[in-house]
């Protein structure tokens, strides 16, 4: 188990480095010199050249990528070029509502699909079974952006319950809350559909083989079986796919950010692409990209240790 | 395989309702596209300021938008759009990850083996969307660019799913007594490990290609995907945004097609899966 651990954060460590390289690279392409984007059409070339100098702008590219990569692993995401304030703060302020609103959602998901999984998978081919189907490929087909826009339309304008966007502030925590109800449902459907899905044909699989029916012949009741063997097995490729759901969650919050104004790391982004604020776009998305390697890790190495055969494929 | 029993295949797939209405509602969108070429009600560009925001009646079946553009015209004109982004994409995704998959398996355990997954691994690790959104932003909006945007993310998918289909046939006879009479790895690939898996590749390209009608969608509604005057679905709903209150038809009716759309491409996959693995199958 160790030499398996050791080896996936290697590859972790190989994936974030690439990954680094291809974000940094990536961005150098942007057209359009962030100096002169800052300072206008009217500033002159001086100007223009002094901004870029104390911008880091002029020193070569491998010095200016080791430099950036640096400070990552120092915790110093770099300067923002037009909030002119280190970005880890405006991250940190950001986090706060992207991180509950990717775990609001995820629990969303997963409260809704795993009972919804359950029955359906318990009754197959029944009526029901067939109607959670046809609710789950309706789920799937939703683009999330107009799911939320219809629930502003219902919730927020028609019954006043939720504000149609904006985030109070943690101050008063109900109706930060509160804000993040529409949001974490619009971003939470379409994967509780996919997850209730993955939950059904898991447990489809263990409900046929043959310790569950040595289980049945032992004289365990249905109910029995089901939670303490069949169900058990099941989760372990539903919980990969929550791993990936993850990051699903973390991309799709770049859109449902801006339906909703929400200030997160999806909105920072974004206005980051918009302003040319280049330091933000490649710390943020490094950041995004982090979060969604060490997930997968934490998934794989969580996936060895309650199946042993994996570690043998993999060593 | 002869004809006669291709024909009869077909006849069964057609049977299953999933095949047979996702079938027909992407046949149906295909088709309005192409109408949409020759044809439309209004000219779908054509801005009638007097006629904003007209619910559907009988001039303008579904209404007009917030410019007084005819929604039905748009949503036509649009259909092309999200169709072509979506299955160039695809296509394009298919030619480049498939040769991939297939040269990984064929080596499989060397470097080069090695090399190529690790690089897929590298793509994975993006949430998709926001490879498309960084491409779009890095090299411009519009519609080549949204193609290159939704098939890069999509390599990958292609690569990994011909690797692992193409490396469980390796040890079988059929490739074992191919490589006794002289074949090379390519012929092999071509020949014989190619149309064993085309029926899995065909199951995906039909999910990425639903998957890439969203994407184009979700791109064009933030402005990174085909740009105005050009219609397009996405960008449809959020110009409606704003007036979703006053005028919800013209929220409604890109939400809706979007989401038709979706399905029928979507069904029309799941029913393939379980025409062609009995195993899936209910």
């Amino acid at each position: 188990m160790i030499s398996y651990t050791v080896g996936r954060l290697m590859s972790l460590a190989i994936s974030l480095l690439l990954a680094s390289l291809a974000i940094f690279l990536l961005l150098e392409v942007l057209p359009g010199d962030p100096a002169q984007f800052m300072l206008g059409l009217n500033a002159t070339p001086e100007a223009v050249a002094k901004l870029r100098s104390a911008l880091g702008l002029d020193a070569p590219l491998w010095t200016r990528y080791f430099d950036w990569l640096l400070g990552l692993l120092q915790g110093d995401l770099g300067t923002s070029y037009t909030y002119k304030v280190p970005i880890s703060g405006l991250v940190i302020d950001r986090i706060g509502v992207s991180i509950p609103l990717a775990v609001f959602a995820l629990l969303l998901s997963m409260l809704i699909a795993f009972p919804v999984g359950i029955i359906a998978a318990t009754r197959r081919n029944s009526p029901t079974d067939v109607g959670i189907m046809a609710a789950t490929q309706i789920g799937v087909a939703l683009p999330n952006f107009w799911f939320a826009m219809l629930l502003v339309l219902v919730f927020a304008i028609g019954l006043r319950w939720f504000s149609a966007g904006g985030f109070p502030g943690w101050q008063d925590p109900v109706q930060a809350l509160r804000s993040l109800v529409l949001p974490a449902v619009a971003l939470a459907l379409p994967q509780a559909s996919i997850l209730a899905r993955v939950m059904r044909s898991a447990l489809l699989d263990t409900l046929g083989e043959d310790y569950v029916r040595t289980a049945r012949a032992k004289g365990l009741s249905r109910r029995q079986t089901l939670w303490r063997h069949a169900l058990q097995n099941a989760l372990i490729p539903v919980l990969t796919i929550v791993g990936l759901q993850f990051s699903f969650l973390l991309a799709g919050a770049i859109i449902i950010e801006n339906v909703f104004y929400l200030p997160g790391l999806g909105r920072l982004v974004f206005q980051g692409i918009t302003g040319r604020d280049l330091m933000v776009v490649k710390s943020v998305v490094m950041l995004l990209v982090f979060a969604v390697v060490v997930v997968t890790f934490l998934v794989d190495i969580a996936y060895a240790m309650v199946d042993p055969r994996l570690r043998r494929v993999a060593s | 395989m002869s004809v006669s029993v291709r024909f009869r295949q077909a006849g069964s797939w057609l049977r299953s309702p999933n095949v047979a209405i996702g079938g027909a509602i992407t046949v149906a969108f295909v088709a309005i596209a192409l109408v949409s070429l020759v044809w439309t009600p209004y000219a779908a560009e054509a801005q009638n300021i007097p006629a904003r925001l007209r619910p559907p009646d009988a001039v303008h079946w579904l209404g007009t938008d917030g410019l007084g553009r005819d929604i039905l015209s748009m949503l036509m004109v649009g259909a092309r759009t999200s169709i072509a982004v979506a299955f160039v994409a695809v296509s394009i995704a298919a030619l480049i990850g498939v040769p991939i998959g297939l040269w990984a398996a064929s080596r499989q355990g060397t470097l080069l083996d090695e090399v190529l997954m690790r690089a897929n691994d590298l793509v994975f690790a993006f949430p998709a969307l926001l490879i498309a959104i960084l491409i779009t932003a890095v090299f411009g909006p519009g519609a080549i660019n949204a193609i290159i945007a939704v098939g890069i993310y999509t390599v990958p998918v292609f690569a990994r799913l011909t690797r692992a289909g193409a490396i469980a046939l390796w040890p079988r006879e059929f490739i074992l007594a191919a490589r006794v009479s002289g074949k090379g790895a390519v012929r092999i690939s071509l020949e014989h490990i190619l149309p064993n898996i085309l029926n899995t590749l065909v199951v995906q390209a039909t999910i990425q290609f639903a998957l890439g009608i969203l994407a184009e969608a979700a791109l064009a509604y933030v402005g990174l995907g085909v740009q105005p005057p050009m219609p397009s679905w996405g960008k449809m709903l959020a110009d409606s945004q704003m007036l979703v209150s006053v005028a919800p038809h013209a929220a409604l009716a890109p939400g809706i097609t979007i989401f038709l759309m979706v399905l029928g491409v979507n069904l029309l996959g799941d029913g393939l899966r379980d025409a062609l693995d009995p195993r899936t199958g209910s």
